[in-house]
């Protein structure tokens, strides 16, 4: 087996008093699509935020494709160019069209021309399903249009590793199998990811491992046939039979 | 069967009439009026025609010291409102010292305070240092070290530059509270993702927040501009002549008091209620714009 793209030791976050992971070990392999479920306030998103550094964690230790994180002289920028993540807001970047919002950071941070920027913008626009709205504006796209531009504008750069926090969670349900649909046959390319969702379906669909967490621990880490079908933990099991109606 | 839909038309016509009416701004006739009224006697009255001309250089003087104050101390709110949001403790604390002072000191104060304290001192140090520069460069004229020093051992500062200096800074403070109001404004998402892309904090900064807080403190910064003109009229106080001081000047020897002092409101009206217009049609556009 080649070795593990992101590795996780004993990884703790604490807000004050709020243990939001407490201990948290995870290793990833390249190409392997990890969903992380779990009740609010269990630290999952925490959790996923720590890979790339937007939260600082108490303790413990992260390497993603081989780089220390924690460590003093790591250029943080440098790792979370290679780290796409898509955001339950979508955080598009409202005073600029959907193309600008996918090729500024390819011009800025890879320092791409122009020109080629806008290619391979269009590219991944025509991968999600919207070249046609290069030219719109965030205010004028729906919350599935603009998640989806989200998903394009990371995957302009070329990510290794695609992080995603509750994608659909913002979203009107009629719109939410347009963003899985567009996540689905990214999980079919091989891409590495790691997704914080609450949609049971696509955990079914598309995960090579499910990992339940509560109180910022990992409970259960295990493939999503043996979670649905035969949970182990008393946790995981009164977590199931809430959400699985 | 036609007669209630035009009749229900011609309702909601009268009462758009009356809300266009009411929508209207009279306030801005009202001084248009009496704008024309007092053009009108500056055209048939000699004294009115004196003071205007007697005013007229001051006109240039007051715009010239708000422009470039202006200009600065946007630069300075910029800078410091920058810092006001850094996570870096000494550019916080230095930048939160200065806007404390800044708004705690009547700007007066400040006015007289840089004319004849700060920059006594400093042109003190500044011609030391020429001198010292002179002596430094004894190998003849054409050295740069001598001709620096004969140069900076000369330095004076005219009142107008002091009373310049004194406006930026005080509204340096001003501008960056707007600044740093107008960036906290945005939505911390919008940094993430920013940074989630791997730009710096400086890149996301000059690319995704500014750009964003920007438009928003447009209006607010354009009611500082108006503020300023304003204000500029305490440089007055240094004998700069700007439209006050030559009222001061031309009333206290003619005794026209009421006439002087008219032209000299006119005027700092003039452009106060052209300006806020333009910052009303900024505020609408960028309403529109979301």
């Amino acid at each position: 087996m080649a070795e593990p793209i992101i590795v996780i030791k004993d990884l703790k976050k604490h807000f004050g008093h709020v243990r939001a992971v407490n201990g948290v070990s995870l290793e990833v392999q390249p190409g392997e699509v990890v969903v992380i479920i779990g009740p609010s306030g269990s630290g999952k998103s925490t959790l996923l935020r720590c890979i790339n550094y937007l939260e600082v964690p108490t303790s413990g230790d992260i390497w993603v494709d081989g780089i220390h994180l924690s460590k003093k002289t790591t250029n943080i920028n440098a790792v979370r160019r290679e780290v796409g993540m898509v955001f339950q807001q979508f955080n598009l970047f409202p005073h600029l069209t959907a193309l600008e919002n996918v090729t500024i950071a390819q011009t800025v941070v890879r320092k791409r021309k122009k020109d080629e920027a806008i290619r391979i913008a269009m590219e991944q626009l025509e991968r999600v399903g919207i070249p046609e709205k290069a030219n719109a504006y965030p205010g004028q796209l729906s919350g599935g249009q603009q998640q989806r531009v989200a998903i394009a504008r990371a995957l302009a750069m070329n990510p290794k590793i695609m992080l995603f926090d509750e994608p659909t969670s913002a979203l009107d349900p009629e719109m939410i199998k347009e963003v899985l649909d567009v996540m689905l046959s990214l999980a079919q390319e091989g891409m590495t990811m790691v997704v914080v969702t609450h949609e049971m379906g696509f955990a079914r669909n598309a995960a090579d491992r499910i990992i339940f967490m509560d109180n910022g621990v990992i409970v259960e880490d295990t493939t999503p046939t043996e979670l649905f079908t035969n949970p182990k933990h008393e946790r995981t099991k009164m977590f199931l039979s809430k959400i699985l109606h | 069967m036609t007669e209630p839909v035009e009749l229900r038309a011609d309702v909601s016509t009268q009462t758009k009439v009356t809300d266009q009416l009411a929508e209207m701004p009279w306030w801005f006739l009202f001084i248009f009026l009496t704008a024309i009224y007092l053009v009108y006697s500056f055209y048939f009255n000699q004294t009115y025609q004196e003071i205007f001309a007697f005013l007229k250089d001051g006109f240039i003087v007051t715009i010239r010291v708000t422009l470039i104050a202006y200009s600065i101390a946007v630069t300075i709110g910029l800078l410091t409102g920058l810092a006001r949001v850094s996570k870096n403790p000494i550019l916080y604390n230095v930048a939160s010292v200065y806007v404390q002072i800044m708004r705690g000191v009547p700007i007066l104060v400040t006015i007289l305070y840089v004319a004849f304290v700060i920059t006594p001192m400093a042109v003190e140090q500044v011609n030391k240092m020429g001198v010292w520069l002179a002596e430094l460069g004894l190998l003849g004229p054409d050295n740069v070290l001598a001709l620096l020093g004969s140069r900076t051992a000369g330095l004076s500062v005219s009142f107008e530059a002091r009373a310049i200096t004194a406006l930026a800074i005080s509204y340096g403070a001003f501008s960056a509270e707007i600044f740093r109001a107008g960036i906290e404004s945005i939505g911390r998402g919008q940094m993430e993702a920013a940074r989630s892309l791997g730009m710096s904090y400086l890149q996301s900064m000059r690319y995704i927040i500014l750009p964003q807080a920007v438009r928003r403190v447009l209006p607010p910064l354009g009611n500082d501009f108006i503020a300023m003109l304003k204000e500029s009229s305490l440089v007055s106080a240094l004998g700069v002549k700007d439209i006050t001081q030559l009222g001061k000047l031309y009333a206290s020897s003619s005794f026209e008091y009421l006439k002087t002092f008219n032209i000299v409101a006119f005027m700092y009206l003039f452009m106060t209620v052209l300006l806020s217009l333009g910052v009303k049609f900024m505020e609408k556009r960028l309403r529109m714009d979301g």
